[in-house]
């Protein structure tokens, strides 16, 4: 079928979504913060390197660690989310499928977040 | 998905190699995108050799030499010779820079290659459909708008408030920065691109205009404005040295500050 919008009409297109600034903070949020939290992260596994598991779970017992911990699983994967978003809508064009993968990073994110939250929860309550 | 290949009939192949200039000492060699709508030919890469002892310094004079003095079927725009049209914008020696202020001696290859700017539909040889970019340009409204009625005489501007479109009234919109942007190339009929945007924050910045927010609206959009990822290819580009990375950053931080 020819296409015989103009120019104009075809780069209006469906109009400005007037969001996208929400995202962009929250990318830029949650890479200042992973700053602290991956440092925090990397040291404790440095301190922890060869402790058996009694020492491991009794690290994770402590409320501030635990804290730590969870916003490291938590803002890393927000910040994954958004970045993963980003890749999907640069290269897929085809609308279907780029639903569909918008919608399965999602639920990845999610589902690694929520495991991830559930094995330190677990952990720090002495289960 | 993005494209990583050329379509099967984009695909360029050998070209003519056309003589040598008789008598010329010193020749430079040219390698030339080459492609007409009206043979039905894949794209080709011709060879001219341009006799650098009766032809001017820069890369435009050489292709006017060529289509003088050796093909005149080779087709591009130019009109000002001085940088100051867009007109001759290509890709030269691997940069999207003016034919008619890139000097030949200055391309870091002896051989000189010269494509149509990137990424954009070809209407012949060297001349790209800018179509697309120019219907870009308008959507952003490029004039100034006002509510408050009409002053007798002039706007009234400071002088340090004129200073602050330094940088972004010399935007010639030759489209060098934008074709040579990844995120153009694989978005371009919903991403701006550089230039576009530049000329978008030389409105928005600019004192005298009473439409900031609307514009901001306009702009606010995941592909219009945020599918720039500071790759920073538009800056290196421009012939001109503007920078349209940074202008793009300004409006990013006047979208984060009118909601923080």
């Amino acid at each position: 079928m020819t296409d015989m919008r103009t120019p104009l009409g075809k780069v209006r297109g469906l109009g400005s979504a007037k969001d996208g600034t929400s995202h962009f903070w929250r990318q830029r949020l949650t890479a200042v913060a992973n700053v602290f939290l991956i440092s925090f992260f990397v040291i404790l596994v440095i301190a922890l390197q060869g402790a058996d598991y009694a020492s491991f779970t009794e690290a994770l017992q402590n409320p501030i660690i635990s804290t730590l911990l969870l916003l490291v699983i938590l803002v890393g994967c927000l910040h994954m989310k958004l970045g993963m978003q980003v890749i999907i809508e640069d290269y897929f064009h085809s609308e279907g499928l780029k639903l569909l993968l918008l919608m399965g990073n999602i639920f990845f994110a999610s589902f690694i977040a929520l495991a991830s939250v559930v094995a330190v929860l677990k952990i720090s309550f002495g289960g | 998905m993005a494209e990583f290949k050329l379509p099967q009939n984009s695909r360029m192949g050998e070209g003519k190699v056309w003589p040598k200039p008789e008598g010329a000492t010193n020749t430079r060699e040219y390698r030339i995108y080459r492609w007409s709508p009206d043979d039905g030919r894949n794209p080709r890469i011709d060879t001219y050799y341009v006799d650098a002892d009766d032809c001017g310094p820069m890369v435009l004079d050489a292709l006017i030499y060529i289509k003088d003095k050796v093909d005149p079927t080779l087709t591009f725009r130019r009109s000002c010779r001085e940088g100051i049209c867009g007109s001759c914008a290509m890709n030269i020696d691997g940069t999207n820079t003016l034919a008619c202020t890139k000097g030949a001696d200055e391309c870091s290859h002896e051989i000189v290659k010269i494509y149509p700017l990137p990424h954009m539909p070809v209407v012949k040889d060297l001349v790209p459909d800018l179509t697309r970019f120019y219907a870009q340009h308008r959507s952003i409204e490029p004039w100034l708008k006002t509510t408050t009625p009409e002053p007798e005489k002039e706007w009234l501007q400071s002088y340090e408030d004129r200073q602050k479109l330094d940088g972004l009234y010399e935007c010639i919109l030759c489209a060098c920065c934008s074709t040579s942007c990844p995120s153009y190339w694989w978005n371009g009929d919903r991403y701006l691109g550089p230039a576009v945007l530049l000329q978008a924050y030389r409105w928005l910045i600019d004192s005298r205009d009473e439409a900031t927010g609307e514009r901001l609206d306009n702009l606010e959009d995941p592909f219009r404005l945020y599918r720039c990822h500071t790759i920073m290819n538009c800056s290196q580009a421009c012939p001109k040295g503007l920078n349209p990375a940074k202008a793009i950053a300004e409006i990013k931080k006047m979208m984060v500050e009118r909601r923080v």
